[in-house]
């Protein structure tokens, strides 16, 4: 069983601020971790290979420091890893780095499965997954929290919706994105991060992976960010007053009002 | 204070950490309150290597020292004590193991305790003997090829819990101190039961138990040494995981400390932080000296153990005694410090208080090891004349 993890590096956001003037995210001096949703698409690799054998290759798309995340991946047991990294990748929306990193994809090969966290906790779009997917041609079943079986090229999936779940029977090659109620990572061990602070990190540039100039970066990303802020906090409340029964009936006349319901 | 650490010793310790912090602090209330013992942590200190972190590679493990294993008890009892005794215990069912074990015996039970597969377990005190471990009544009789242990061992850490436990039994009592043996006996040998667990004042996340021996046969292949060297197995043991207990107290001492440092900058009282008060702020200097020098000595004697010494007894003593003394006191002004909120189970120092009592006891209390450390003074002193 191959099987391929996209991870990537974003800062740790429950310490980001944006910056008022700019309205970017102000990166400096925050910690950059692992993506939190990547590291359960990365535990359950390293689960399945566990248990049914096969190998772990993780992939991410940065800057040369995002190398950091691939020792970790390795750290907790990945087997190959890859940094796609180029100044002509930079200023990617999710459509140039789905490029990317199928382009990436192709160039490692052989795949059975590629597993991806739901969503950046940076971004948290939750797009990358499913336009990877749709990139090479293969399904893709997301919010996915549990596998329950896989075998012969016959995979049966759990997946999380709103109003309960559904179970999903499709087949391999396949792409799924995970929700944390898959698993529990595992702490990495002492002999992995020995090994993953010695490993050279590959590094594919986008000519390494034969990616064409205008789809990748900032030239192949048709969004236009136009504003970054934070929503102002507003401390208003209104507290409604009276009988539970007329406070309800209010509530209703004011949630109508608004356009609420 | 910087301790220049290799790259590896830093990453033991961010690794140690990080379970610490991730894996213990979040269920540490939780499992003192339920007296329950932390297997899933245990699993996690399993997966990360730290089980087999002294063991050398041939046994499974990674092959460190002393040292390296003193950052990852320190670490852990920086989140609580009860969890990295119970870490600390395996080593101590382990060492007797790779100190004075043959070639089988070693190839037979270090890899299971260096994965984590098994625990071990040390049992040496009994009812009537503690302090003066010379009176233990625990037998084993020879019969042929094996020996016949009867007796009963008290207040033995993951008793229960492990699967390998080294013992230390009399085989011939008429010899005095060179009268008893150590032996190995694993979990399920019939005629090894385990007695009551013990309810505690602190470390409660930990498993203590009776260790009940009926006619249990011990094949004498497990005899640790040779017939005869039981203390002398025992002695050594202890002079190696000594430094761990030191560092039991460095570990909750810290804790305490960053606890009340916190809390002191944030608690007003008469208008301003309870750390502008010159008392608190010297309490806290105080505590700071106490445990960086705690500190000092205790890596001092690790790395005196890892250098090689031969006979590092009072040394040993001194970092146990040192530091758990160090760690009763500074845990008392941490709760002090935070007064009210400090004796409040919500916050974590009335369990740091609890858990360093037990500190200054285990493993030789800091009476008999000032004992020790002013014999050993003594005996220098004649051999300069
Ligand atoms: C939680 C816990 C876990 C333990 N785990 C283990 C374990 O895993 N394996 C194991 O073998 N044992 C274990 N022990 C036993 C521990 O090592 C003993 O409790 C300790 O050695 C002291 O023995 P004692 O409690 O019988 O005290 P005693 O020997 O009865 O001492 C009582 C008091 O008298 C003092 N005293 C005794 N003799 C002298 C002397 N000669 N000079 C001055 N003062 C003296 C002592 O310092 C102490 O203050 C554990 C104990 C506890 C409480």
């Amino acid at each position: 069983m191959n099987i391929i993890v996209c991870i990537k590096q974003v800062p740790d956001t429950t310490k980001v601020k944006i910056d008022p003037e700019t309205n970017t995210l102000v990166r400096e001096g925050v910690e950059s971790i692992i993506n939190p949703f990547d590291i359960y698409a990365l535990e359950e690799a390293i689960r399945l290979k566990e248990k049914i054998g096969g190998n772990v290759t993780v992939l991410t798309m940065g800057p040369p420091q995002a190398a950091e995340v691939l020792r970790e991946a390795i750290a907790m047991g990945a087997d190959d890893v890859y940094l796609l990294s180029d100044k002509a990748f930079a200023g990617a929306d999710t459509l140039a780095t789905s490029y990317t990193l199928s382009k990436g994809i192709e160039k490692v090969g052989q795949f059975d499965l590629i597993i991806c966290g739901k969503q950046t906790m940076d971004g948290d779009t939750a797009q990358v997954g499913p336009e990877i997917a749709q990139k090479l041609g293969i399904p893709v079943v997301t919010y996915v929290s549990k596998i329950e079986d896989i075998e012969n090229g016959q995979i049966k999936l759990k997946r999380m919706v709103e109003d309960g779940y559904e179970v999903i029977e499709t087949e391999t090659p396949l792409l799924m994105t995970v929700i944390k109620e898959i698993n529990e990572p595992r702490v990495p061990s002492l002999r992995g991060i020995m090994k993953a602070k010695k490993i050279e990190i590959p590094i594919w540039d986008a000519s390494d992976i034969g990616a064409e100039g205008e789809k990748i970066g900032l030239s192949g990303s048709p969004t236009q960010v136009v504003r970054i802020f934070a929503p102002e906090v507003s401390k208003e409340g209104e507290i409604l007053e009276g009988e539970p029964t007329e406070i309800a009936e209010k509530l209703i006349l004011k949630l109508k009002k608004g356009k609420v319901i | 204070m910087d301790y220049f650490l290799t790259e590896e010793q830093q990453m033991i310790k961010d690794l140690a950490k990080k379970i610490a912090n991730e894996k213990v602090i979040p269920v540490r209330a939780r499992l003192d309150e339920e007296e329950e013992f932390p297997w899933a942590i245990m699993k996690d200190l399993a997966q990360a290597d730290l089980l087999g972190l002294y063991i050398p590679e041939e046994y499974g493990g990674v092959d460190f020292g002393c040292f390296e294993t003193i950052l990852v008890v320190e670490e852990l009892s920086r989140a609580c004590c009860g969890v990295s005794v119970s870490y600390a215990a395996s080593a101590l069912g382990a060492y007797p193991i790779l100190l004075f074990g043959s070639e089988e015996q070693k190839k037979k039970y270090l890899p299971d305790i260096a994965s984590g597969k098994k625990l071990g377990a040390f049992g040496l005190t009994e009812a009537n003997a503690g302090s003066d471990a010379s009176a233990i009544q625990t037998r084993a009789e020879k019969d042929g090829d094996f020996y016949i242990l009867n007796g009963t061992k008290q207040w033995i850490t993951n008793g229960g819990e492990a699967e390998i436990y080294t013992i230390i039994a009399m085989t011939n009592k008429d010899k005095g101190s060179r009268g008893a043996t150590a032996f190995i006996v694993e979990k399920g040998t019939p005629g090894f039961s385990f007695g009551k667990k013990e309810k505690k004042l602190g470390i409660r996340c930990s498993t203590t138990r009776e260790l009940i021996f009926e006619n249990c046969r011990i094949p004498k292949e497990n005899i640790l040494g040779k017939e005869g060297m039981g203390f002398i197995v025992a002695m050594r043991t202890l002079d190696m995981t000594r430094p761990g207990i030191g560092a039991q107290g460095v570990g909750v001492a810290q804790g305490a400390f960053d606890a009340a440092l916190d809390y002191s900058c944030q608690r007003i009282q008469f208008d301003q932080p309870i750390s502008s008060f010159q008392i608190i702020q010297h309490m806290l200097a105080d505590m700071a000296i106490q445990i960086e020098a705690a500190r000092a000595l205790v890596y001092a004697t690790a790395k005196m153990i890892d250098g090689g010494a031969k006979n590092f007894s009072k040394e040993s003593a001194m970092a146990k005694t040192f530091a758990s003394d160090m760690a009763m006191e500074v845990t008392i002004n941490a709760v002090q410090v935070m007064g009210g909120c400090g004796y409040m189970r919500e916050y974590p120092v009335e369990k740091m208080m609890r858990d360093a009592k037990i500190i200054q006891i285990y493993e030789g209390t800091n009476q008999v090891q000032r004992n020790v450390i002013a014999l050993q003074l003594i005996k220098e002193n004649m051999g300069k004349k």
